[in-house]
């Protein structure tokens, strides 16, 4: 064959996209199996997940919500949380909202379980956190798209997969949250909590986590965030959910579909991003008041307490 | 009658991954400072320090930024370890102790307290008190009962339930030092507690810790870059400067002898009113007649200058037994305020 100087790039030299071709074709043909048994936990958790979400009464799943919303935030949140599942509500998006729901619990459990100790591990280790931030920068940037097609040949369609696949593009905030967090709390105070005896275990307990918390629980959000974003792409794997209404209606050409499905995810990333920022507000900038002195808890728990402390 | 409760014995740190290289020609060839550092590119933050500390008493470590005084007392509990060298502490060898061991010793023996107090911002004052207790797991009234009762001894009765960031710089220091206290220490380490905060405040905290330290006689190691704060402070101060101690004595010792430049520059402004005692300055009486106006040995500078107010006579020194030493006139007065 004759080079072509002129084009010379227009050959392929490096046929990388054979050789990821092939080893695809290997793992799927004889791992498939570990693949098959990750999915197992995923899909545990989603189906409890799902199971309660749309299996209860519309209404008491919407107090629920209010109640953890008002616990969380207080009143303002309560009510911008009401608001946006209302309309969801209203717009009879309710079940497939609340499909899209367990998904993005699912997902930021499983970032949460393995994101933070990822994150703890990178703050006390430099050498794994060179290692680790170019996979994350990677997981990042890839168009989602490309691993849509890995991920299904391993673990086939569904929810699970969905799950996955939001998985992959969510977990990398919680990581560097969790990593930035711990290396900024003040050395001075883990220094203290040596000098009174502490061991690393309880020094990370009871000190460095937190310390951090606030930074970890911004990260947690992106990640919800990140996961409800993931929502309209995963349809394409035949992920029900919001996602899905709107891929319909992009398929149909329906317009009306399409933009009730949008809406209902903007309204959804409206309650689940107060809520779970509310979460992240220190003790501190509450005014010192315990959890349980506060919302719908508090106001049982308040009565009890001065009841208690007249009974003294 | 001696009986040191913290000993280091030529104690070296050296930071850097050729610290041991670097150890082994800073002894042959006696390298300074910045020879260790351009050779070697390592640091040098303690340089053959051995010092001791009798049981009760307060040592004062005095020096400027950089002179390795808050990297020397992080030895004592072992924050940092040592290059090279022993440090005894109530008796046992801490250079040689295992993990498990050196937890229980900064728990149960020695209590420290940080120049920028380091309280945890997320807990109350009683938590952040008994930290040293829950780390041993003690039962949480035992902890609490520790915890105000240490609170109390610095004035902070009722504030058991606040958090720090509710309490001015003062208060928050308190609340260090009653964390170094609670779990009754033998010890105490303060590392700069006093600079961070205003001179009032600093000096009524001085006052406070001094009538503490009469009370519960705890042996302190008290790091400083004021001498004025150290010779108010100690029994015994040491100077280090550039991770050396040039010169280690009494407060009077440091300011009528001082050993080099270094220090003799510290000491320029300081007051010797009530630091230097009759005997220094007095000259031997040498068959001259005792005069009638008399002063004990021991009595300070202040003392001997009042005398001097109503007429100028010499004085004499008499000894605890009564017999005369020693004769001061009002030229040898003047001559040791001007120093």
């Amino acid at each position: 064959m004759k080079t072509d100087l002129y084009n010379i790039f227009d050959t392929e030299w490096v046929p990388v996209g054979d050789w990821i071709e092939a080893t695809l074709k290997y793992v799927v043909e004889n791992f498939r199996y570990i693949f098959q048994a990750i999915k197992v936990p995923f899909d545990l958790v989603l189906r409890g997940f799902e199971g309660a979400l749309t299996g209860a009464p519309d209404l008491l799943i919407y107090a629920i919500i209010l109640l953890v919303a008002w616990q969380a935030g207080g009143r303002r949140i309560a009510l911008i949380a009401g608001a946006s599942m209302l309309a969801i509500g209203l717009m009879g998006a309710w079940e497939p909202a609340m499909t899209s729901l367990s998904i993005v619990l699912t997902c930021v459990i499983f970032c949460a379980l393995i994101g933070i100790p990822l994150g703890i591990y990178a703050a006390r280790s430099d050498r794994f956190w060179l290692i680790l931030r170019p996979i994350l920068d990677l997981m990042q940037t890839i168009p989602s798209f490309v691993y849509l097609v890995p991920v299904v040949m391993l673990f086939s369609i569904g929810n699970v997969s969905g799950v996955i696949v939001t998985f992959i593009y969510a977990l990398p905030p919680v990581v560097r949250l969790t990593n930035l967090g711990i290396r900024q709390v003040r050395p001075d105070m883990v220094e203290a909590a040596r000098a009174f005896g502490a061991s690393r275990r309880q020094t990370l307990l009871k000190i460095e986590l937190p310390l951090a918390a606030p930074t970890i629980m911004a990260g947690l959000n992106q990640t919800i965030m990140m996961a409800l974003a993931m929502s309209v792409v995963s349809s394409m794997i035949s992920v029900t959910g919001l996602g899905r209404m709107v891929l319909r209606g992009i398929g149909r050409l329906d317009m009306g579909i399409a933009t009730v499905g949008g809406l209902g995810i903007v309204c959804l990333a409206v309650m689940i991003d107060r809520v779970s920022q509310s979460f992240g507000v220190s003790a501190r900038d509450r005014g010192h008041r315990k959890w349980y002195e506060t919302g719908p808890v508090g106001a049982f728990y308040r009565p009890l307490a001065k009841f208690r402390h007249a009974a003294k | 009658m001696s009986d040191p409760q913290i000993e280091c014995r030529a104690l070296w740190k050296i930071y850097g991954k050729r610290q041991v290289e670097a150890m082994r020609a800073v002894q042959e060839r006696s390298l300074s400072k910045e020879e260790v550092r351009d050779e070697y590119g390592c640091v040098l933050g303690v340089r053959n320090v051995s010092f001791s500390v009798e049981r009760g008493e307060i040592f004062c470590i005095m020096g400027l930024s950089g002179s390795g005084k808050s990297t020397l007392v992080r030895h004592i509990n072992r924050l940092i370890d040592p290059t090279s060298g022993e440090i005894h502490v109530a008796g046992a060898r801490v250079d040689r102790m295992g993990e498990t061991e050196l937890r229980q010793l900064r728990a149960e023996k020695i209590g420290m307290v940080f120049q920028h107090m380091a309280l945890w911002p997320h807990r109350t004052l009683a938590e952040n008190a008994a930290f040293g207790l829950e780390v041993r797991d003690l039962s949480p009234p035992k902890r609490r009962a520790a915890a105000e009762k240490a609170l109390a001894a610095t004035g902070l009765e009722g504030w058991a339930d606040h958090y720090p960031d509710q309490l001015s710089g003062g208060m928050q220091q308190r609340v260090g030092l009653a964390r170094a206290l609670a779990a009754d220490p033998e010890i105490l380490l303060m590392d700069e507690p006093f600079s961070a905060l205003d001179p009032l405040i600093r000096r009524q905290l001085q006052d406070q810790f001094l009538d503490l330290s009469t009370k519960l006689k705890k042996t302190t190691v008290f790091i400083t870059h004021d001498l004025d704060e150290a010779i108010r402070m100690g029994g015994h101060i040491a100077i280090m400067n550039d991770g050396e101690i040039v010169q280690i004595g009494t407060p009077e010792e440091i300011v009528t002898r001082p050993s080099d430049d270094y220090v003799r520059e510290f000491v320029k402004g300081i007051s010797r009113i009530g630091l230097v005692r009759a005997e220094t300055i007095m000259t031997p009486l040498d068959g001259r007649q005792a005069t009638p106006k008399t002063i004990s040995t021991g009595s300070r500078l202040d003392a001997v200058i009042d005398l001097f107010l109503p007429d100028q006579q010499p004085l004499t020194v008499i000894d605890p037994l009564g017999s005369a030493v020693g004769q001061i006139t009002i030229t040898d007065a003047l001559r040791a305020l001007r120093g």
